[in-house]
């Protein structure tokens, strides 16, 4: 029996077409396939000068389809669009107006690129498929588990929004770029003669091109003919004391210091926004530090839900250094973590990573 | 199919475990036939003339493309003079309609999109259009195009054959009602017999002609304005130098064309009896209504048309679910949304589309390919019980 082939999602990027290039060199049967999550025409007024590095922009298909070419390996477009939507735009929305800072990769990484990409892989015969992500899986067969663990290149780990993997779905995958540093992978691009080896990496979220969220949530309810009041609201202290207005809460986030329009001798800073009462509170930086939260829907990965708390490096956001803490899982699935020493601007909606130095040990939603 | 080693023709290279491949997209386009390919060759090797030149190079151009245009004409039923080239279905479905410069446009939701599109943007501009619903199984009703007639309707636009479903449109009881008619007949020409309408579009690429190439039909009397700009080519309703060699290649084809019939219906019929046999929960679309002979379009419930394609590919069949978009990607069909199946099932559907090289053999090895990919991908199907 031949080795069943490994499904490659390419983006266009270099990243994905250094694995595909790198699994083909090795001997590898592969199939390539593009998701098509996104359509950037139906918010046009979104458009950005610099088209690169947006999501699922015709560029970026042309891209993949000629490393494809070059590669001589089968490849197909598949339309994820409307999972896409459901299972990530949605919810990204729907956390924005509840006032929360929420991150769709995550969504993306659970729902999409490992979930219905795995039945497109199904259908191509696959049973690994490849991604460009930049973190490293192991096997663990004392434990039987899979484990997850930092990338190689510190700077490029995104073990931050892979968290969420279940067993069964890094059972399947392959993350070939997880122990080489980035210009390591643009030499292999060079190497391997990949035609996008010095495109620029993708920023931001796929879908906001230009950064501006609350502008992509005030296009998209235009698109779904959503009509929304103005949901202005005040700006106050912790003491509740009103230092000014705002035009509505999903246009902060906790810990921003610019754009809140208030003259103050010490910096100010969004502490926290409540749509139900559509305040923002501002204060010091001091207001900012906490070092208690709770998390929900927790993901353990390299090891089963602890019995006991557990000590671990945490993480709250994707540039943020993890900082000593402890963690205790909870009943209903969440866990509550105390760091060592408080921490700046615990934000809802963004992702609390446990690790052990490289080794991910779990995961959830800051609650 | 079984396998065998190809050496790729770009790069020398051999290519291993290529699969022999069976083609069952010929709605999509159709292969060259070697007899038209030899006559398009033999043009671009022997005949470079401007067809609008005055000397011997250019005469003889002309002497070409006027005997294109003769077999081209004479397989669609019209006179020569009646027939201008263009460069396929959708300059041909362009032309037509622009060309008519209508007010009120009457025409229907399964079209192709170079007719659906045509419409919708004359809609952006102002002229009012009013879009004919379909049957359950995919074909209009004349009586609802009476309904949709005003005063000032000047122009119906009604296919002749739909190219996903194969359904045949009763275009010829739309001329009762007195305004210019015309069809695009690109999934009709060597099927059926073709409509009667004042405007008909053709494309050689689908009668095994070369791409490039493809006609409008103008009936003596029927008013038609240029809609692009240039010379006095083509009676001075097409402008643009002639394809010759495409000319050519096309009158070959349409002189050939329409053979095999029967037997394309018979492997169509073999193929829907074996697929809804050995695969349960399945359904053909448009059964009931009058098709052409070579098209089966059918629905597999719980099952991702996309997933299936790429499965079958790999195995090396061509076949289609939905129609591309500007990506590649695969979005769903909106003639199977417009005979009332939902999103999903639109989704689940996939178009066999027959030619005339097709065997027993590979409709045989398809209905198993089929067979075995369906129940694998519903064994994995989350949604599928």
């Amino acid at each position: 029996m031949p080795e069943p082939p490994i499904a490659v999602a390419m983006s266009g990027g270099v990243d994905s077409s250094v694995v595909a290039g790198l699994l083909k060199r090795d001997g590898h049967e592969i199939v390539g396939m593009t998701m098509q999550l996104w359509n950037q025409r139906r918010l046009p007024e979104l458009e950005t000068e610099y088209a690169g590095g947006r999501c699922c922009s015709l560029d970026d298909v042309y891209d993949a389809r000629a490393v494809a070419g070059m590669l001589e390996i089968p490849y197909y477009v598949v339309n994820f669009e409307d999972r896409f939507e459901r299972a990530v735009v949605r919810p990204f929305v729907d956390s924005y107006l509840k006032g929360e800072t929420p991150i769709p990769c995550t969504l993306c990484n659970n729902f999409i690129k490992f979930d219905q990409f795995l039945e497109m892989a199904d259908a191509a015969g696959a049973e690994k498929i490849a991604t460009g992500h930049y973190a490293r899986i192991g096997y663990d067969a004392s434990t039987g588990r899979w484990q997850m663990a930092r990338s190689a290149d510190a700077t490029k780990d995104q073990t931050y929004f892979l968290w969420g993997l279940t067993q069964a779905q890094l059972s399947r995958a392959l993350f070939p770029l997880g122990s080489m540093t980035k210009p390591e992978v643009r030499q292999l691009a060079v190497d391997l003669r990949i035609p996008v080896a010095n495109k620029p990496d993708s920023q931001e979220i796929c879908f906001v091109p230009n950064g501006d969220y609350a502008g992509f949530i005030d296009a998209y309810f235009r698109e779904q003919g959503i009509a929304r009041e103005l949901e202005g609201g005040e700006i106050v202290t912790t003491n509740g004391d009103v230092l000014g207005h705002h035009a509505g809460t999903h246009r902060f986030t906790v810990g921003q210091r610019r754009g809140l329009g208030i003259a103050a001798r010490d910096p100010l800073y969004v502490i926290e926004t409540n749509p139900s009462t559509r305040r923002v509170v501002v204060g010091g930086d001091r207001d900012l530090r906490r070092d208690k939260f709770d998390v929900r829907d927790c993901n353990w990965v390299s090891i089963s839900e602890p019995i006991a708390p557990v000590r671990a490096e945490v993480r709250i956001r994707n540039k943020h250094q993890p900082s000593a803490a402890t963690v205790s899982a909870c009943e209903g699935g969440g866990a509550s973590v105390t760091f060592d020493d408080p921490q700046r601007a615990i934000t809802p909606g963004q992702a609390a990573v446990f690790y052990s130095g490289d080794l991910v040990l779990g995961g959830g939603w800051i609650a | 199919m079984e396998p065998k080693s190809v050496v790729s023709v770009m790069t020398g290279r051999a290519i291993l475990k290529i699969v022999r491949r069976a083609y069952f997209d010929h709605n999509a386009t159709t292969p060259l036939h070697s007899e038209v390919l030899h006559a398009v060759t033999t043009a671009m090797a022997e005949c470079f003339g401007n067809a609008s030149s005055i000397h011997r190079d250019g005469q003889r151009a002309k002497q070409m493309l006027e005997e294109a245009r003769r077999q081209v004409a004479a397989k669609v039923g019209v006179k020569a003079e009646e027939l201008v080239f263009t460069s396929g279905g959708t300059e041909s479905n362009n032309l037509a309609i622009f060309g008519t410069r209508p007010r009120h446009i009457i025409t229907s939701v399964i079209e192709h999109p170079a007719v659906l599109n045509v419409c919708q943007e004359l809609e952006r501009r102002g002229t009012e259009v009013s879009w004919v619903r379909v049957s359950s199984s995919g074909v209009i009703d004349p009586d609802d195009v009476r309904r949709a007639m005003r005063p000032e309707t000047d122009l119906i636009s009604v296919m002749a054959v739909n190219n996903e479903i194969g359904t045949v449109q009763p275009v010829s009881e739309l001329l009762d009602f007195g305004v210019t008619v015309h069809s695009d007949c690109v999934q009709a020409l060597g099927k059926v017999e073709l409509p009667a309408a004042h405007l008909l579009s053709f494309s050689a690429h689908k009668i095994h002609g070369p791409k490039g190439i493809g006609a409008l039909a103008v009936r003596k009397g029927t008013t038609l304005h240029k809609a692009t700009f240039g010379g006095h080519h083509e009676r001075d309703r097409r402008p643009g130098t002639e394809n010759v060699p495409g000319a050519v290649g096309f009158g070959a084809a349409a002189e050939r064309c329409g053979s095999g019939a029967s037997t394309i219906a018979a492997l169509r019929d073999r193929l829907e009896a074996g697929i809804l046999d050995r695969v349960p929960h399945t359904a053909v679309q448009g059964r009931d209504a009058p098709r052409v002979a070579n098209t089966a379009n059918i629905r597999f419930d719980g099952v991702e048309g996309e997933a299936m394609v790429i499965a079958l590919d790999l195995r090396g069949f061509s076949v289609s679910s939905g129609a591309a978009c500007s990506s590649g990607a695969v979005e769903p069909s909106h003639v199977l949304t417009a005979i009332g199946l939902s999103k999903e099932q639109a989704r689940s559907c996939l178009r066999f589309s027959m030619g005339e090289a097709n065997t027993v053999d590979e409709v045989d090895a398809l209905i198993s390919a089929v067979a075995a990919c369906a129940e694998r991908l519903r064994k994995l199907s989350p949604t599928y019980a």
